[in-house]
């Protein structure tokens, strides 16, 4: 039971806002040591798995041709395009940005991602065309576009990937039924991800539209 | 067969030429903690597979060292607005096309070369097509670039470099959290949460039961930052002994639902890293939960969305 003394620092450390390198090394330390394991021994096994999961940071090598193109104009170029286009809006943007990248997903296609296309193409993007709508944005209005630009990258990530039978969560909840000896096809399992994808799609959706109406109506 | 080693080297070359660059930038009041920081990352890509999990575990330490004392920025931006403006008016659309032959190359890999074998052995390591078929993407695209824009030759590595500052030690930061995740496995934190979970929670009723594991999945990825982690526990825990034993539910709608419930607990957690603290950093965000924050609307109704539909599905198949 004292091995959650682990959980309750990551909480501590999030809430007081302390570096979070340092509040997820001091948790792993408290987890091993509540847990009764050899200090080293837990400093290997970190080790081992910062290690194993490199992968994760693999999507840095977008970075210097994305960064390149920026310098020529890449993200002034996708404000142009989105000003030139009559009926474009932030909320009718991001809302064709949700359908295709929940559609990508669910086919298994890798389009998306914040280094790839959230930065330099639909954040600014979004920030111009709600720009026609509202006029100058303020500062905290133009953060708030950006996150929700990401935020609708995730939405559609997460709620497309299920319906594609191939998606590691997918082959997770295989592989987990079998070793409790139940056999079930991947395709069983994906298609009991629609319904959630489909609810998911009308609710960002509708949220999305939302943010035109109040681009309009000037309230923050 | 090319293996995520290649991948690896790639990227601790890229970010070695960070760690130079940085080290190099008189704009940086903390170059030296820069060049240290990037240095020992690029260590760990170009040789982390050699030396031992003792020597990751303590180059993981000096990084969380030197994040600690805390990363400068270097030299911004290499052009003015003025300068990009025009530039974009006369590149053109063009523009994208770079951009864009990211995600292409990425496709055409996935979808192409998954099966290419040579002399029998496959081309792509089939377990990792999509992550090389990325790399390869980035280095096409780079390349293209290069070709048509005629920069000055270290002009990617030093925008590169940029774009990397501003997300400066969250860098490593989805890693963190991964091994955080292989220390509590490690140390049986999953099994006391089901423990406690089943000890506390109503689970008398069909219905609560539901409720419960949607919940707890949810609650358990936020704690954890991945669904994955949460999954096997609170479904050996509450939704196979309960839901699909005693209840008789069905076992992959249980499953599938239970699975998307988590998610919306992975919209909701900075333990999310990569998804929701990163991206904050790379589109320069004021308030590093501000994607957390537009997320967590969805998040809650899709979790209630969630709940209902297992509710109304899972005891009528």
């Amino acid at each position: 039971m004292w091995t959650l003394l682990g959980i309750a620092v990551v909480v501590a450390g999030f809430a007081l806002r302390l570096n979070p390198l340092v509040v997820i090394a001091l948790a792993a330390a408290v987890t091993g040591v509540a847990g009764g394991i050899d200090p080293v021994h837990v400093l290997e096994a970190f080790g081992k798995a910062f290690n194993d999961n490199r992968y994760i940071s693999a999507v840095f090598l977008v970075l210097p041709v994305i960064g390149l193109l920026e310098r020529y104009g890449l993200q002034e170029r996708a404000r142009i395009l989105i000003g030139r286009l009559r009926g474009a809006t932030a909320g009718r943007l991001l809302f064709i940005y949700l359908f295709i990248r929940q559609l990508c997903a669910a086919l298994g296609l890798p389009i998306g991602g914040h280094a790839q296309i959230v930065r330099p193409l639909l954040a600014p993007m979004a920030e111009a065309a709600a720009e026609k709508e509202a006029g100058t944005l303020a500062d905290d209005e133009r953060m708030r576009i950006r996150a929700l630009a990401a935020a609708t990258d995730n939405v559609g990530a997460f709620f497309g990937e299920d319906i594609f039978i191939a998606v590691a969560s997918i082959l997770l909840i295989k592989g987990f039924l079998e070793t409790n000896r139940i056999v079930v096809q991947p395709l069983q399992v994906s298609v009991w991800a629609i319904p959630t994808a489909l609810l998911a799609f009308a609710i960002h959706g509708a949220r999305l539209l939302l943010l035109d109406r109040r681009l309009k109506s000037g309230k923050p | 067969m090319i293996t995520l080693e290649y991948v690896y080297i790639l990227s601790g070359l890229l970010i070695g030429a960070f760690a130079v660059l940085s080290l190099l930038d008189r704009a940086n009041p903390r170059r030296l903690v820069n060049g240290a920081f990037w240095g020992l990352l690029a260590t760990s890509f170009l040789f982390g597979s050699k030396i031992g999990d003792l020597g990751n575990g303590i180059l993981v330490l000096l990084l969380v060292a030197l994040g600690a004392i805390g990363l400068g920025r270097g030299a911004g931006e290499s052009t003015t607005t003025e300068e990009r403006r025009v530039s974009a008016v006369t590149h053109g659309n063009w523009l994208f096309a770079p951009a864009l032959l990211i995600p292409a190359v990425a496709l055409i890999g996935s979808l192409f070369f998954k099966s290419v074998t040579v002399h029998g052995v496959p081309l792509l390591d089939p377990k990792q097509v999509t992550l090389i078929s990325l790399g390869a993407g980035a280095a096409i695209a780079l390349a293209a670039a290069m070709i048509w824009l005629k920069p000055p030759l270290l002009a990617p590595l030093q925008e590169g470099r940029r774009l990397m500052d501003t997300i400066g030690w969250a860098t490593i930061l989805p890693q963190m959290l991964a091994s955080l995740g292989a220390v509590f496995a490690l140390a049986g934190v999953g099994g006391a949460v089901g423990h406690v979970a089943t000890a506390y929670l109503p689970l008398g009723h069909p219905a609560a039961a539901v409720a419960a594991y949607c919940l707890g999945m949810a609650l358990f990825t936020a704690i954890m930052g991945n669904a994955f982690a949460a999954f096997p526990v609170m479904t050996a825990a509450i939704g196979l002994p309960l839901i699909v034993h005693k209840f008789g539910g069905d076992v992959v709608i249980m499953c599938a639902i239970g699975m998307l419930s988590g998610f919306c607990g992975t919209l909701a957690t900075p333990m999310a890293a990569n998804f929701n603290i990163v991206p904050a950093a790379l589109l320069d965000l004021k308030d590093r939960n501000a994607v957390i924050k537009a997320q967590l609307p969805t998040a809650g109704l899709m979790l209630i969305a969630n709940v209902i539909l297992m509710e109304c599905l899972v005891y009528r198949f």
